[in-house]
């Protein structure tokens, strides 16, 4: 039994301590799943790391109790501490790619942590650690057990990370965002695996997420974070389904519902910038819809094929190539938004790829409208395609150049392009077009890092809008954000779309996402269309197996529940 | 694996074509070889005979056929100043260089990676900062400094140790060697030292700066969960982690050592290969200058092939195929 009373932890910095997490208070019994949610930034794995005794340096408990069964955590001494460490409490990390020694085997690493905790001998502990194995669903563990971790697949290494995990026997476990890096299918897998454990075992999960669909699914109880604060705690029905704080609402209204459509999100309040959408006699948007020499645009894709080469295992055989695309036909209708999911490696962002010309297709056409897309290097460098197709990223923090102001961000289309040649004209039309954007206009001299994610993905889609595109790529456009901004990203864009006529390919891995931006639907799979229709259609009535699947086994909240 | 390696042969063998060239050029670029090798009294005549012969009027590409063909034979030609076999030459001051560069190496290597750890997993301790600041003043000042420092102090000062020369050396089948006798272990101290300061400087805040960054990995906080105890967590998952880069720089290095010991063979008086080639400069000893130069890049090539076999060998993703 885990209890934490009043826990409040602290970093110093050079201008006095900064409160991390104040007045957090949860207990969590044996066996049971307590789900605790909230966005970036409202201390949840803060929680987690000071239980386990690995906040990062230099922060550190400034009041509060933390006990386990009898023993008052804060009183153990660096080494009573690490002694606790695996043998009562553990933990399991996000990303599995990266929580598993590359240059150990499996074995090695499991036989290490019980003899770290037990005094078994060599044997004895390889015997565990294969039953261990076997139990967790990693099938000929006898063997597999010798394979490095780049040999197991995402969902299978989870499974190993959760072995470790759990080959002490610890009261607790702390799961920080355990299945937020894999795909539906092997996330429902893991979440059925912590239940089971939970049950059998009676081992208490301290479950930390985002996901509110992944709470809804095995959480017993949950607590909602906000800025380090608690805001609501109880049990999982009750607080999903009957919230009593304000924040605990607008949190869930956020999350995109899987199944039904909503015109609007309902974003939670006190958002940190002005409502977007059409400003009245906004400069930036009369010069978008002024400029528009083209109708509506649409996009064809014909018979794509692309195959990398394999890496060379031989001198003699030709490497296996790899194939990324099997015959993608695919039509998206002008002004219409195309939704493409997929699971991670289905191919998804190699399709984005070919259609902005980065990669050449084995074979196949492209068409722009009527007009042949040269492919790969074939297009040249000022084809009037590279002006209108644009493409806003997944990652914001990345795909702006944190050395250029905003200001230049947002010019650099307007010159590149050749639309505007005056650099007085280029600055005022950037900052129309921030507020059209929603953002305050003092942003156009600061720098990218000045900004949220979300305001980074802002000036991201005023920067492809500046183009005067026609058609747009949205690779994953909030994956990298929270539910509540990206709720309003997505408002911003269906705003966008409705007053200039864009033609979307949105990309995603969230179905539900999909389902609430776009017209069609088309379902890729390991390089291959399952399945492609009306999105309203396909989610009332799918028809491949797959998509059934997918549909299936994505975490929903009982409809009951829905506020 | 075999395919990989069979790639770094092919790339290394036109890597000592490129340098073979190099070497070749000198004797077309430094000067005439016929004006070197005779006399004012040779007459002019004489002079094309010897050309003709030597076949100096052949086409440049023959010419540089037959330079390289002779190499691979072991024919490295005759050196302008002593007249001896440029091949004899270069065997006898191989052996002083290479234990001069290999004994710097391990000094740098036993120093610097336990210091580099130390200083890793103690950022903040005073005996950290107290080695980076001693480190920094030694990579700061020139390595004839510090050799002259050190003959100044043990040799002059102290007088515990030569500042000359190789001591005594044991013949061992054609390998001159100072590892053997305790005056020769002596000999070598004071310029292994001066060579290895900067290594040891460079392997440590390597070390340290991809330690550092290895402990924030996942899978180290993850070993640190499962509670692994910490001696094993800093040696064996942490260290092993951090040498795969840090074995490029070291065998990049080691060329290095190898082909930059001039200025400290030339303090020490160490009879090595460095030696030999200042004073080949020195007389415009063509041959013995272009052979230097392909032999120290051979050492360059082999010591990059190491280190990718080396890779290999931690690396169990270059090692075992993915099996999904």
């Amino acid at each position: 039994m885990l209890t934490i009373k009043d826990l409040a932890v602290k970093f110093p910095s050079r201008f006095g301590d900064v409160s991390a997490i104040e007045d957090v208070d949860m207990t969590i019994a044996p066996g049971e799943i307590h789900g605790l949610v909230g966005e970036s930034g409202a201390g949840k794995s803060t929680v987690g790391a000071a239980v386990i005794g690995l906040l990062s340096t230099p922060g550190y408990i400034a009041g509060g109790e933390l006990t386990l069964g009898d023993t008052d955590l804060r009183s153990l001494s660096e080494q009573e501490a690490h002694a606790i460490r695996g043998d009562r409490i553990s933990m399991i990390f996000q990303d599995p790619q990266t929580s598993l020694n590359p240059l150990m085997t499996i074995e090695d690493q499991l036989v290490e942590t019980i003899q770290a905790h037990s005094d078994v001998s060599q044997g004895a502990a390889v015997k565990r650690a294969v039953d261990l194995l076997e139990e967790i669903g990693i099938d000929n563990a006898a063997t597999r057990i010798k394979a490095y971790p780049h040999q197991f697949s995402g969902g299978m290494r989870q499974r190993v990370v959760i072995a470790l995990a759990i080959c002490t026997d610890p009261e607790l476990i702390i799961a920080d965002e355990p299945t937020t890096a894999l795909d539906v299918a092997v996330q429902s897998q893991v979440l059925d695996l912590i239940r089971r454990l939970a049950k059998d075992r009676q081992i208490a999960f301290m479950l930390i997420t985002h996901d509110i669909g992944v709470i809804a699914q095995i959480a017993d109880r949950v607590t909602v974070m906000r800025k380090g604060r608690v805001m609501e705690t109880g049990d999982t029905e009750q607080v999903l389904s009957r919230p009593t704080h304000p924040y605990t609402r607008a949190l869930m209204d956020a999350v995109p519902p899987l199944d039904h459509r909503i015109t609007r999100f309902r974003t939670p309040t006190d958002a940190e910038t002005a409502p977007p959408g059409s400003i009245p006699d906004n400069a930036a948007e009369r010069w978008l819809l002024e400029g528009q020499q083209h109708e509506l645009l649409g996009l064809t894709l014909d018979g794509i094929h692309l195959s990398f080469p394999g890496t060379r295992t031989s001198i003699w055989r030709k490497p296996d190539p790899f194939v990324a695309l099997q015959d993608i036909n695919l039509t998206i209708r002008p002004g219409s938004i195309m939704g493409l999911v997929g699971e991670s490696g289905s191919g998804k962002s190699t399709l984005a790829k070919a259609i902005t010309g980065l990669i050449a297709p084995t074979s196949g056409t492209m068409f722009l409208g009527d007009n042949v897309l040269p492919a790969g290097r074939a297009r040249k460098r000022n084809d009037p395609s590279r002006q209108l197709i644009q493409m806003v990223f997944q990652d914001p923090y990345s795909s702006l150049n944190s050395r250029h102001r905003i200001g230049d961000i947002l010019s650099e289309p307007l010159w590149l392009y050749g639309f505007v040649n005056d650099a007085a004209e280029r600055r005022s039309l950037a900052a129309a077009m921030l507020e059209l954007v929603g953002m305050a206009p003092d942003a156009i001299d600061k720098y990218p890092h000045q900004f949220s994610g979300g305001q980074r993905q802002r000036v991201a889609v005023a920067r492809a809008l500046l183009a005067r595109p026609r058609f747009l790529i949205c690779d994953e456009p909030t994956s990298a954000l929270d539910v509540s901004i990206q709720a309003e990203i997505l408002n911003l864009l269906k705003d966008l779309q409705s007053v200039f006529g864009l033609t979307i390919l949105f990309i995603s891995h969230n179905l539900a996402v999909v389902r609430q931006m776009s017209d069609d639907i088309a379902v890729l799979r390991n390089g291959k269309i399952e399945e492609i229709g009306s999105t309203e259609g396909m989610f009332e009535r799918p028809q491949a197996d797959y998509t059934k699947k997918l549909l299936a086994l994505t975490p929903v909240m009982p409809r009951t529940w829905q506020v | 694996m075999v395919y990989f390696i069979l790639k770094r042969l092919v790339q290394s063998v036109f890597v000592m074509l490129a340098v073979a060239f190099l070497a070749f050029s000198l004797f077309r670029f430094v000067g005439d070889p016929i004006t070197q090798m005779t006399g004012v009294e040779t007459s002019v005549a004489d002079q094309e005979r010897l050309r003709e012969e030597l076949g100096l009027n052949d086409a440049f590409l023959l010419q540089f056929g037959r330079f390289t063909a002779d190499i691979l034979q072991g024919d490295f030609g005759y050196s302008y100043r002593t007249r001896q076999p440029v091949a004899q030459m270069i065997a006898d001051r191989i052996p002083a260089t290479l234990e001069l560069g290999l004994v710097a190496l391990l000094i740098s290597l036993i120093v610097g990676i336990p210091a580099g750890v130390y200083t890793a997993l103690k950022p903040r301790g005073f005996a950290t900062q107290a080695i980076l600041m001693t480190t920094l003043v030694g990579v700061s000042i020139p390595t004839f400094v510090i050799g002259i420092m050190l003959i100044f102090i043990f040799g002059v000062q102290l007088g515990w140790l030569p500042t000359f020369g190789r001591g005594g050396t044991v013949q061992i089948g054609g390998w001159e060697s100072s590892l053997f006798t305790i005056e020769g272990w002596r000999a070598l101290l004071l310029p292994a030292l001066t060579l290895g300061v900067y290594q040891l400087t460079l392997t440590m805040r390597l070390v340290r700066a991809e330690m550092m960054e290895v402990m924030r990995t996942d899978y180290i906080r993850f070993a640190m969960a499962r509670g692994v105890p910490m001696k094993k967590l800093h040696y064996k998952h942490a260290l092993a982690n951090t040498m795969v880069p840090v074995i490029t720089i070291i065998g990049l290095q080691f060329g290095g050592v190898i082909a930059f010991s001039i200025v400290t063979e030339s303090v020490f008086q160490w009879p090595g290969m460095g030696l030999l080639f200042l004073e080949s400069i020195r007389f415009v000893d063509i041959p013995v200058m272009g052979v230097y130069l392909v032999v120290i890049a051979f050492f360059f090539v082999l010591v990059n092939l190491l280190v990718d076999l080396l890779y290999v060998a931690i690396d169990p993703r270059l090692r075992v195929r993915d099996v999904q």
